[in-house]
């Protein structure tokens, strides 16, 4: 196998700041470099041959085997190239990610695809609270790319979304798309209270008839047809988004939130 | 060089460098997407005083649109790139955007990209939205019939304009009958348009005029009607003349439906009224372009 691997040796009680370890960074290092790289674990710092077993070659290819929920800043600010989690993920995972793709076969904390800027981002497990948000007083969370959940996602789903895409396969929680600017966010189970909570542009399409708040109105039953050209772009996703039988193009639209602009949107599958 | 009958000119046709690109508009079905393509690709003769010239390239099955829909892919083709943009702008806000269920998309993907609904978006009074789908823009615009879906932009290549040849005939019923044959087949060629009525002129031009103020005139040396009173270039069974002229995206595409063009005028022949086959050029020495009329048969 010529991926990079990082298989882990052992869980630590510390988190681990994994932002050393992307494929920008390590492309022009070999083995010898790679082993020494010193990852900041609560207040020591550590080698990585001292939590990974390295092996393979491709820096443009990596594969994290063991991954579990104190792995941070999985993929911070990549910008092309592929990682690869086997297991949990930490908080922060592609933070900042510029280009290329991520994936992960389990689980990831919060602020998962935080800012995240462009490139593509496949979550099999559930994600935690503010998904592809912004960082606590940042006024723009993720700008562009795409994430994918399979599972379900916390609350705050696209906290200050600017552009982008997020799907979600399973359930979203409270405040979905709360203070959201723009973008898309699509979900494809059921929605928690206070769906797109002060958002002012931006659309939240959904399979499932939401909850929702007093400040946002309906605008009636509408064939809107951008909606084909959206489902025909998530044809070579591996997701049930895929599935041309879940595609609608016939949908209640809300317009919201009121209290806001008013701009933004909840388009429900009728 | 004669062909069933029919003489073939030792001349070539002269044609120019424009600037072109390429819409599909989309709608409910093909009747009004055909209607909106009309309307859209209407007045574009001639850049002498429509500003551009534009045509139907050819219909376009809901396997073939962006949106699944019945459409048709429209061509416009100007002299410069500023007048092509304006054109396209205010073509497609007045007969597009306001034409029942219409959706309009890119055309072409490469050259550089020029508006297409990026600034008729403002039509939405702050309520359009923006949607980027697989790295292309589109605009959301309401209106009163639901939404206007639009790209934002589309491209703008390097293209030839004026490819053109003569069909002269015994009658004018013939000439038009050939003519027609004519375009039939050079609507089945891809990138390339006629854009005058029907595909056909009747009314083949010179440059310039008696009069100063007109920079050209009637081509008389081809005007059935002036064989005796002026430098005719048309023997006496000749009694109508018409023109296609083609413009296309590349000299290769133009030479292909000249083929197609003149092949099916001569099939019908000399028994059938057709004498010759002409061009219309300034002596090779205004456009860059040359279509020779006997090398595209041979």
């Amino acid at each position: 196998m010529s991926a990079l691997t990082f298989s882990l040796k052992r869980r630590t009680d510390q988190r681990v700041d994994m932002s050393p370890l992307v494929c920008q960074k390590l492309q022009d290092l070999d083995p010898s470099q790679i082993a020494a790289i010193e990852l900041q674990n609560g207040k020591r710092r550590v080698r990585v041959d001292e939590l990974f077993a390295i092996s393979g070659w491709d820096t443009q290819d990596i594969l994290i085997d063991g991954g579990f929920n104190k792995l941070d800043f999985i993929g911070k600010e990549l910008d092309g190239g592929s990682i690869t989690v086997h297991g949990d993920t930490g908080a922060y995972l592609a933070i900042n990610m510029k280009s290329g793709s991520i994936k992960v076969t389990g689980n990831t904390d919060i602020y998962a695809g935080c800012e995240m800027k462009n490139g593509y981002l496949q979550i099999d497990g559930n994600a935690g609270d503010f998904l592809g948000g912004a960082l606590p007083g940042n006024k723009q969370g993720m700008k562009g790319g795409t994430v994918l959940v399979k599972g379900n996602v916390g609350a705050r789903a696209g906290d200050h979304m600017r552009r982008g895409q997020i799907l979600i396969e399973g359930n979203a929680g409270d405040y979905c798309g709360s203070r959201m600017l723009a973008g898309t966010i699509a979900v494809m189970g059921d929605t928690g209270r206070f769906l797109g909570y002060a958002m002012r542009r931006g659309t939240l399409l959904l399979w499932n008839q939401p909850q929702l708040t007093a400040t946002f109105n309906d605008c009636g039953s509408h064939t809107l047809a951008f909606l084909p050209l959206l489902f025909s772009s998530y044809k070579a996703l591996n997701s049930r988004f895929a599935d041309t039988n879940l595609a609608f193009n016939r949908v209640r639209r809300y317009g919201g939130d009121m209290a806001e602009t008013g701009r933004g949107e909840v388009l429900v599958r009728i | 060089m004669i062909i069933n009958g029919v003489t073939i000119d030792k001349t070539f046709a002269e044609a120019f460098p424009m600037k072109a690109t390429r819409a599909i508009i989309t709608a409910q079905n093909e009747k009004w997407a055909l209607i909106s393509a009309q309307a859209m690709t209407g007045f574009a003769t001639s850049v002498i005083a429509c500003g551009c010239e534009a045509g139907i390239e050819r219909l376009l099955t809901p396997e073939e649109t962006p949106d699944g829909r019945p459409g048709v892919s429209i061509m416009i083709f100007a002299m410069g790139a500023k007048g092509l943009a304006k054109q396209l702008e205010t073509r497609a806000g007045q007969c597009v955007l306001t034409s029942p269920t219409s959706a309009l998309f890119a055309g072409i993907e490469s050259g550089k990209p020029i508006p297409l609904g990026k600034n008729l978006r403002y039509f939405g009074d702050g309520f359009q939205i923006a949607k980027k789908i697989s790295g292309k823009r589109y605009w959301r615009v309401p209106v009163m019939d639901g939404e206007f879906l639009t790209e934002a932009t589309t491209g703008m290549v390097e293209a030839v304009g004026g490819g053109n040849f003569l069909v002269l005939a015994e009658s004018q019923p013939q000439a038009l009958a050939a003519c027609e044959a004519a375009i039939e087949e050079m609507r089945k060629i891809p990138n390339v348009i006629m854009p005058f009525p029907g595909g056909v002129v009747r009314s083949g031009s010179k440059v310039g005029s008696k009069y100063p103020a007109l920079g050209a005139s009637t081509n008389d040396a081809f005007c059935p009607t002036l064989k005796g009173v002026t430098k005719t270039d048309l023997s006496p069974e000749i009694e109508s003349v018409m023109e296609i002229v083609i413009d296309g995206l590349t000299k290769e595409d133009i030479d292909k439906a000249m083929r197609v063009g003149i092949q099916a005028v001569c099939e019908l022949g000399a028994a059938n009224g057709v004498k010759r086959i002409s061009a219309g050029n300034y002596g090779g020495k205004l456009g860059p372009f040359h279509f020779h009329l006997q090398e595209i048969m041979a």
